[in-house]
């Protein structure tokens, strides 16, 4: 039965010349979606914890895949808190105690102010290409919308999720939903994308849930405020004396 | 007949000697053993309560339920009103507000760069209070290595092995960085006023001592604490007062649909050595009944070796007309008497060791490095009341019950055979 409904597809396929896209494609196309030159990001996150409900603010200052400058705006307690990360390395400033610190080790597994994201989430390469090898699992309407349902499996095994299953948009190439696994196969996070608007000719989640599963609370909402694609950003904001300033 | 049968005794060494010293010896392990066990169960508890869990040790349930995570996410809030609360509730019980943390000690070079780094277990406590109970309760002043004890905001206490990991000395400054009640990233700059060994195992492996003041601005945990530390007065365990207390507060206080409503337990089940609490109540009686049952054992088989060797004389005695009763009775006193010498000495023997230890103290620090368990690696007797009397009375029945078992034979021999027997 299973055979001749694929026999049936395949027909299909042919016979309205509409070859799908291979695993690969799409990935490639997430990937042109997403990344660009640099960027300049404003953003907010609304952790919800056991305890209540907070808000961060952040701007972010991205150079190609691998270095980012952020820089918090809010609440006062984190205001002025800033994060460096070059390549492989990530340093965090605290204005309190005048302090560089270099996060390493079993650090990068803490939570990013409360949140569900953690600093390994940081250090991830965005490209999904470079990272992971993916087959289709099927497809699926999500949120209104027609997704390719794709699997990953980490090409190397020094990477925080072993595999992932993406909920890929059909048309605008952009991950509707995400659901990270450890090598043992144990959901440890979960994207949900909320909102989705057309910024500067690229589809950009304006509103996720980002969620570890194996924290309490309802979440991370994460809401994009504003953002720009390939802006000129002065190479002095990746450096170290730039946490100081 | 006291003194005959003591003239016996005497001249007749083989009849004394050997019971003697089996009862000489019994009598000394129990009263050392018990002494020991005291000590080291008694020491067990009170480091336990001083430096874990309070006789008393009020919490949040969600807290308690992953309080082997210092979880300060569920910490208490609004710790100020609520020891004022409890102080009303129970006046002569001493209640102090701690904080649990964990995080990373990092030393910074004069460049203000990571020199040295090292996983670090705080614990915060009124540190800079007038009277500072704690400073009694934690034994700080007596545990310091180096420097001095803080004066003021902002000075900590290190581990002193902790400290020569690190390379770091008092007078220098260090940052803490941690996790604040929300979790977000904490880092704040303490200066080291002194380094300490409390000479405890899992205190002495990377230990900070700060003032609660700090850490609770450190960590965005305004009036909030881990947990409040009951101790009841003159810092003695009462396990029926402690039950009474916590049954009234969790009634009163603890609401199961609040997961963030406060719950209070006591010592042996917050530490999780009920176990030990109750052998420690009834490791007397433990004792002494290995002991009764042992002594006798071996007191009964000595019993009847002393009537086979002694089995003409005894022939001889019945012979000439002495009663059996009378015969057994002697046996008995005779028994008596060795028991009170042999338990006598041994109590005396076994106290005075014990003392030595309770003094002196056995340092295994090298065996219990890697150890969790809240207790000195010092292990020390404690000679009490009980040491006096543990090994006494059993030490004399279990010699009087020796001998009646093994005198039963006394009863068996018939008179006509006698000469008979003797002939042989």
């Amino acid at each position: 039965m299973k055979i001749l409904a694929a026999m049936a597809t395949t027909l299909m396929c042919v016979g309205l010349g509409a070859q799908p896209p291979t695993a690969r494609e799409i990935l490639n196309k997430v990937d042109a979606n997403a990344l660009s030159e640099s960027k300049i990001v404003t953003s907010k996150m609304i952790i919800h914890g056991r305890r209540g409900t907070r808000t961060v603010e952040a701007k972010s200052w991205q150079r190609g895949n691998t270095d980012s400058f952020t820089e918090y705006l809010s609440p006062p307690r984190e205001k002025g808190t800033k994060m460096l990360k070059l390549g492989d390395r990530l340093w965090t400033y605290s204005p309190a105690t005048d302090r560089t610190i270099l996060i390493s080790g079993h650090m990068l597994r803490q939570s990013v102010m409360g949140s569900d994201l953690s600093y390994e989430d940081m250090m991830e390469d965005p490209s999904l290409e470079n990272t992971y090898d993916a087959t289709i699992a099927g497809s699926e309407e999500i949120a209104g919308r027609p997704a390719w349902i794709l699997d990953l499996k980490a090409k190397e095994s020094d990477v925080a999720y072993d595999k992932r299953r993406l909920w890929v948009d059909q048309e605008r190439f952009i991950v509707l939903k995400g659901n990270l696994y450890a090598k043992s196969g144990k959901l440890l996070k979960q994207v949900v994308i909320q909102e989705v608007e057309r910024l500067e000719g690229r589809w950009v989640g304006k509103s996720l849930v980002f969620k570890d599963m194996l924290k309490h609370g309802d979440g991370t909402r994460m809401v994009v405020d504003s953002i720009r694609f390939n802006p000129d950003i002065p190479a002095h904001i990746f450096s170290k004396a730039a946490l100081r300033r | 007949m006291i003194r005959f049968l003591l003239k016996g005794l005497l001249r007749d060494r083989s009849r004394s000697l050997f019971p003697l010293l089996t009862v000489f010896s019994g009598v000394f392990l129990a009263v050392f053993f018990f002494s020991f066990m005291n000590g080291v169960m008694s020491d067990m508890l009170k480091t336990t309560a001083h430096f874990q869990t309070g006789h008393l040790r009020i919490m949040t349930r969600a807290y308690a339920a992953e309080a082997d995570q210092n979880p300060i996410d569920l910490a208490l809030v609004g710790v100020d009103k609520q020891i004022d609360q409890l102080k009303n509730l129970y006046p002569d019980v001493l209640w102090l507000p701690r904080i649990h943390f964990g995080g990373l000690l990092d030393v910074p070079d004069a460049k203000g760069e990571t020199r040295s780094q090292g996983p670090v277990t705080g614990l915060a406590v009124r540190l800079l209070d007038q009277d500072a109970p704690e400073q009694r309760l934690l034994n700080i002043r007596e545990s310091i290595v180096r420097g001095r004890l803080p004066r003021k905001a902002k000075e900590i206490l290190i581990g002193d092995a902790f400290a020569k990991k690190l390379n770091v000395n008092p007078g220098e400054k260090v940052t803490l960085i941690s996790s604040t009640m929300y979790g977000s990233m904490a880092m704040a700059n303490f200066t080291i006023s002194g380094t300490v060994h409390f000479g405890i195992a899992p205190m002495d492996r990377g230990a900070m001592i700060a003032d609660i003041g700090d850490i609770q601005y450190a960590l965005d945990m305004d009036d909030a604490a881990c947990e409040i530390l009951g101790f009841l007065p003159d810092d003695i365990y009462d396990d029926e007062r402690a039950t009474t207390m916590k049954t009234a507060f969790n009634r009163e206080f603890s609401k199961p649909e609040n997961e963030f409503s406060p719950r209070m337990g006591t010592l042996p089940v917050e530490s999780g050595l009920e176990m030990y609490f109750q052998l420690m109540n009834s490791m007397g009686f433990i004792i002494v009944g290995i002991f009764v049952v042992a002594m006798s054992i071996v007191l009964w088989n000595a019993g009847l070796m002393g009537s086979l060797r002694r089995y003409g004389e005894i022939g001889v005695r019945l012979a000439i007309g002495e009663d059996k009763g009378h015969v057994y009775r002697t046996l008995i006193g005779e028994s008596l008497m060795i028991g009170i010498a042999g338990a006598v000495l041994g109590t005396l023997c076994g106290v005075g060791i014990s003392y030595l230890m309770q003094v002196h103290g056995i340092d295994f620090g090298d065996i219990t490095r890697n150890s969790s368990m809240m207790i000195s690696n010092v292990y020390r007797a404690r000679v009490t009341p009980g040491s006096f009397l543990v090994g006494l009375a059993p030490g004399i029945l279990s010699t009087l019950l020796g001998t009646a078992i093994a005198g039963i034979g006394i009863y068996k021999r018939q008179t006509s055979q006698l000469f008979k027997e003797l002939e042989t």
